[in-house]
């Protein structure tokens, strides 16, 4: 009965079923460690001929320097390092890194919507670019990133634009496509009978689309940007791993390889995912607070 | 050509329709909606389109809306084509669905057309509120679409079509959605307003009596093709009340638009 009751509790809230999901994954992560640490660890242990027991080789496997995949705690310690540790101007500080990949990414999201959003008013009002335009937007995104990212950055570069913009660039190339294929679904969303009904108000074409189409996109693009800002920091991501690049957490991640310091590529790469996360659910409170200010149900 | 403000005498042409055909072009085979239309429609005219589902009844009040082109024939509005008449806004339509944005309030669905007049907000508020009160609707403002039946959200728009007081009403089922006893109060209402205002109404319904109560003049339509059979005028006195409907003339219509109808569904099969 007391047990039932506590069990309910816990999976009630939105709390309980998160903290017991990570608890999973962590162990999940330990027993990986030690799986897939282990086979060097046994090489070594054979070559010196030492006894091992499986609990020896567990701690030994979640405490080598330099683990196929490090434990989560040799993680936490590098975070802890990397963001508290170190001052935010050192070239070691993630927080300082994860500055240089979020202004880039910010900075690329703003330029992507801005631009999907206007390609996809021309497609929607210019029958031409309907036709021409979707095939040439589509075939951008079959274009493997990897490949474009360091030919976008090193041209740019030749043209004596450095610095944060060809980087954003990048993000922007992956961001405007959601935006464009959301914002054309839903500036096309409108029931043909509330159009009428503009038309029968004589409606200007500017009305139709402030206060007919506008507002019925309003959702759609939502929808759009969180696939978007999440699509930003990979972008950003990308476009730090070309040689050369000063900071950013891709550039983490790249001198991580080279090192063969794997506590500082998973540091990284959980940094990353966090902001992702992070910026993801901003971009959901503020749909809400404007579902809300709109009056849309949910 | 007639100027847009020029006086109605109460017996002017406002809508005036000549061997009018529409034809939807289809995938499968084009559909005729409507064939060969004569009618003519005075300014001041109350005048009911009655007939079986899908014999263009919507179709042909859209056609006057300018929402649908003819594929022959003639029709002016107010002495214009459809297209002048519905730039200057001579219409009001009520749809067959209340067609209202989910993301303004009541209030402000209402004030739609309203701005796109250039009413100033003070009017728009104080119309609002005056035909709000018509439908009685005061006191769900702020309420959204979703948040009202269908027959209130109806209502609604019922009062936006009025609020920018138009020369002329398109009324496709308005009523479709009430309930009997709503139904005959806004039936009421619309008497008076029409009464007052000498605006022309064209009103789609089903209801016999509902079409014979407000009409001066009914138009019974037969499907496949969508044409008119029968025209009936109406001589009820303007100030008329529901008690009418016990009368031996009001029967006497009654059974003469029934006929009619049944003589429509006899040819449609
Ligand atoms: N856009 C369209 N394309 C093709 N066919 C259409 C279109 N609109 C209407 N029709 C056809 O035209 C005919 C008349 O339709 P309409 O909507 O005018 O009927 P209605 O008299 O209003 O019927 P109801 O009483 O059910 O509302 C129907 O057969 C319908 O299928
Ligand atoms: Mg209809």
């Amino acid at each position: 009965m007391e047990a039932n009751r506590i069990l309910n509790i816990i999976m009630s809230g939105s709390v309980g079923p998160v903290v017991i999901l990570v608890s999973i994954i962590i162990m999940v992560w330990y027993a990986g460690a030690v799986y897939l640490n282990s086979s060097f660890l046994i090489d070594r242990y054979e070559k010196n001929n030492i006894d091992w027991s499986l609990s020896e080789l567990a701690t030994d496997s979640w405490s080598m320097e330099r683990p196929v995949l490090p434990s989560p705690h040799q993680v936490a310690k590098e975070l802890k390092k990397t963001i508290w540790d170190k001052k935010i101007t050192s070239k070691h500080s993630l927080v300082f890194h994860s500055g240089v990949t979020l202004s880039s990414a910010m900075l690329g999201f703003a330029m992507g919507t801005f631009l999907g959003i206007l390609l996809s008013v021309g497609i929607v009002y210019v029958p031409a670019l309907d036709r021409t335009l979707m095939p040439w937007i589509i075939a951008s995104q079959t274009i493997p990133i990897l490949a474009i990212a360091p030919m976008i950055v090193v041209v740019l570069g030749s043209m004596g634009i450095v610095g944060l913009f060809p980087k954003a660039t990048i993000s922007t190339y992956l961001c405007f496509f959601p935006v464009v294929v959301g914002m054309v679904k839903g500036l096309r969303s409108p029931n043909i009978i509330l159009v009428d009904l503009m038309h029968s108000y004589s409606a200007s074409k500017a009305q139709v689309f402030w206060k007919l189409r506008i507002p019925a996109s309003i959702p759609f693009l939502f929808a759009s940007l969180k696939i978007a800002i999440a699509l930003s920091i990979v972008g950003a991501i990308v476009a730090e791993l070309p040689a050369g690049a000063q900071g950013g957490l891709g550039a983490r991640l790249l001198s991580g390889s080279y090192y063969g310091q794997t506590n500082l590529i998973w540091a990284a790469l959980i940094t990353a995912s966090v902001i992702s996360a992070t910026l993801v659910s901003v971009i959901g409170r503020m749909e809400r607070s404007i579902n809300k200010r709109m009056g849309l149900q949910t | 050509m007639s100027e847009p403000t020029s006086s109605k005498s109460s017996k002017s042409t406002s809508i005036d329709i000549n061997n009018l055909c529409l034809t939807f072009e289809t995938q499968t085979e084009p559909v005729h909606a409507l064939s060969d239309i004569n009618l003519q429609i005075n300014s001041g005219d109350f005048v009911s389109l009655i007939g079986p589902s899908g014999c263009g009844k919507t179709t042909l009040l859209r056609v006057i809306a300018d929402l649908e082109k003819p594929t022959s024939g003639t029709i002016t509005v107010e002495g214009k084509s459809p297209h002048e008449a519905r730039l200057d806004r001579s219409y009001g339509y009520v749809f067959q669905t209340p067609a209202l944005l989910p993301w303004r309030n009541i209030e402000s669905n209402i004030h739609l057309p309203l701005e796109m007049s250039g009413y100033s907000k003070h009017e728009q508020k104080k119309l609002s509120q005056q035909y709000l009160s018509l439908v009685s609707l005061i006191g769900f403002e702020k309420k959204y679409p979703w948040q009202l039946s269908g027959g209130m959200q109806q209502r609604v728009s019922i009062a936006r079509a009025l609020s920018f007081n138009p020369d002329m009403l398109l009324m496709d089922e308005p009523f479709g959605a009430l309930d009997e006893i709503t139904r005959d109060r806004l039936n009421e209402e619309l008497l008076h307003l029409w009464e007052k205002t000498q605006k022309t109404v064209v009103f789609v319904t089903h209801s016999i009596p509902e079409a014979v109560f407000l009409s001066s003049k009914i138009v019974v339509m037969s499907a496949r093709p969508g044409k008119i059979i029968n025209v009936i005028e109406t001589n009820f006195s303007k100030d008329r009340t529901f008690d009418i409907r016990e009368t031996p003339e009001f029967l006497e219509v009654s059974q003469l638009v029934r006929e009619g109808l049944k003589e429509g569904h006899n040819d449609g099969s």
